[in-house]
């Protein structure tokens, strides 16, 4: 059997920052399995810009973004195998996969890092009646198919979701000729960064309804057009309010969900919350030597942030190689715990004598704050208070813990995040 | 489709920065098509994003061009830096003409000058 010191699942952004970082830490053996013919994953369908200024000091497009971090992994000669197909990971890191060449075989992995990125929430999981004509998809599939493939899956367009690659698709569409005549989103606030909603859609005129959903959709063979309507603060339609639009193609940007069959299969922890693994400060899961990191562990809203969470993955895949068995039992842990408008926290437990000097805790809020304080709390003890001018479901926040500081409070059992409003 | 007009009007114009992900709304008053103050950007950028917004606003492109001999493969392009918005379609009609031959790099010009902007438009991806 393959035996390898760390396997990553996945060459998406996630997987290559992994990849790179364990080598640099001086891993020798690790492999990247990727199950499409180029390593880059979901990059090489952004063809648009606005990747990499965190990283890099300078907007690049997808496949430049991605194609730096390809560079590296070749550079460090890092091992990976396209067309492969992951099936399955036991709980003793035994991975089964697949491809052409080898057909079925498996690899034993001291370590694992999960990187399998996310999956479109498809029609089925939207309720929306009608028949299944051809004409609806993904936005994700139209991405592909006009960005990759060279097809322009439809004419006469209507997307539902402002999510981001909603509203991407809502200009590639309409630059390669397409009439988009709406983005309907449910929420009474877009899911997207504000500049796409600036560049995408404000720049050709495209509407934006709010608080709007599609409730039916016509046509057997093709679509013909979609019954959008106006919901209530329960999102329940409001009848009266129907318009039918007609329209050739449907795009669906309604989420994304981590994709995290292989996760559950080997008996990692999920948070209901993000769809994916509960972590602690070193993004491992709870079965020991398993990391997560990228969109499979939390959706993020730039890739910069995947790569920089990827590499402290990788970077503490190695350690606990280099580590092993001389692991240190795990001292009392720290519970984050997400109240007060926050959704959730990344890590959720903080071993306080394995972090790293500064830690960088990822959350998201569940609704638009504006003017209020992101306030950390040592047990009952707040210790920080962060004002952020706006704050929305769109756009994920972080805050920085400090080891050192955790260290004053040695009886610390749980760190609350929570916002607050102004005022004092 | 026409590209929105955007014009220095008398009073206020609220943006949102399309600088780095933060998004700032910036407020920007103007006088007989003169800035008069430009508030709640947080750096230098968003003031100057401001500023050209109201006075001449730019966008980067990104499009695909064909891949002769390679029919269901693309190659994508982006402006190799900012043109003025009003040309946005003219760019990317230009390049629709437009079929190159691998080996394709990134960085490679792809075609210059496109639609009379003076700017060229340049491969995002390899392809060998």
């Amino acid at each position: 059997m393959l035996s390898y010191d760390i396997v990553i699942v996945g060459g998406g952004p996630a997987g290559l920052a992994a990849a790179a970082s364990a080598r640099e830490q001086g891993i020798e053996s690790v492999l990247i399995l990727e199950r499409d013919h180029t390593l880059g994953g979901i990059l090489n369908q952004c063809i648009h810009n606005g990747f990499g200024l965190h990283t890099f000091k300078e907007e690049l497009t997808g496949p430049e973004y991605a194609a730096r971090f390809i560079d590296r992994v070749n550079e460090l000669g890092i091992e990976y195998k396209l067309n492969t197909m992951v099936m399955d990971i036991s709980s003793e890191k035994c991975i089964t996969a697949m491809n052409r060449e080898e057909g079925l075989f498996q690899i034993r992995a001291k370590a694992v890092i999960l990187a399998m990125g996310c999956r479109e929430r498809p029609r089925g999981a939207l309720n929306i009646p009608g028949y299944r004509p051809a004409g609806i998809f993904s936005a994700g599939t139209a991405q592909r198919l006009v960005n990759m493939e060279g097809y322009l899956p439809g004419r006469e367009v209507v997307i539902l979701g402002s999510g981001d690659i909603g509203l991407i698709m809502a200009r590639r569409m309409t630059l390669e000729g397409a009439k988009v005549k709406l983005v309907a989103e449910l929420m009474p606030y877009s899911g997207g960064l504000k500049r796409n909603i600036v560049q995408c859609l404000d720049d050709f005129g495209i509407p934006l309804k709010l608080s709007h959903t599609v409730i039916d959709i016509d046509g057997k063979e093709r679509v013909k057009g979609v019954t959008v309507a106006q919901v209530d603060e329960h999102r329940k339609p409001i009848p009266g309010t129907e318009e039918y639009i007609s329209c050739d193609t449907l795009l669906l940007s309604v989420g994304l969900i981590p994709e995290n069959e292989l996760s559950r299969g080997m008996g990692v922890d999920m948070e209901p919350v993000t769809s994916g693994p509960v972590v602690n400060e070193s993004l491992e899961t709870n079965v020991e030597g398993v990391f997560a990191c990228g969109n499979v562990l939390h959706v993020h809203d730039l890739v910069d942030y995947v790569s920089e969470e990827a590499a402290a993955a990788g970077k503490n895949a190695a350690r606990y190689i280099r580590e092993g068995a001389k692991r240190a039992e795990q001292a009392g842990c720290v519970e984050l715990a997400a109240e007060g408008g926050v959704r959730y926290t990344v890590p959720k437990y903080i071993h306080t004598d394995r972090m790293e000097e500064k830690l960088t805790v990822r959350f998201r809020v569940g609704d638009v704050y504006k003017g209020c304080y992101i306030c950390t709390y040592f047990d009952d003890t707040c210790v920080k208070r962060q004002k952020r001018p706006v704050m929305a479901p769109g756009e994920m926040e972080e805050i920085k813990l400090q080891k050192q500081k955790l260290e004053e409070y040695p009886d610390l059992k749980k760190i609350t995040i929570r916002i607050e409003k102004g005022g004092e | 489709m026409t590209v929105r007009e955007d014009r220095a009007e008398k009073g206020k114009r609220e943006l949102v920065c399309i600088g780095c992900p933060l998004g700032c709304m910036i407020t920007v008053t103007c006088k007989d098509g003169q800035i008069l103050t430009v508030s709640g950007n947080t750096c230098k950028k968003g003031d100057q994003y401001a500023r050209n917004e109201v006075t001449n606003p730019e966008r980067m492109v990104t499009t695909t061009v064909r891949l002769a001999d390679r029919p269901h493969e693309t190659v994508s392009v982006k402006s190799e830096r900012s043109i003025p918005k009003e040309k946005i379609f003219d760019f990317v009609k230009a390049l629709k003409m437009v079929e190159v031959k691998a080996p394709v790099h990134i960085s490679d010009v792809i075609l210059s000058d496109v639609a009379g902007t003076g700017v060229a438009a340049v491969a995002t991806v390899n392809r060998l």
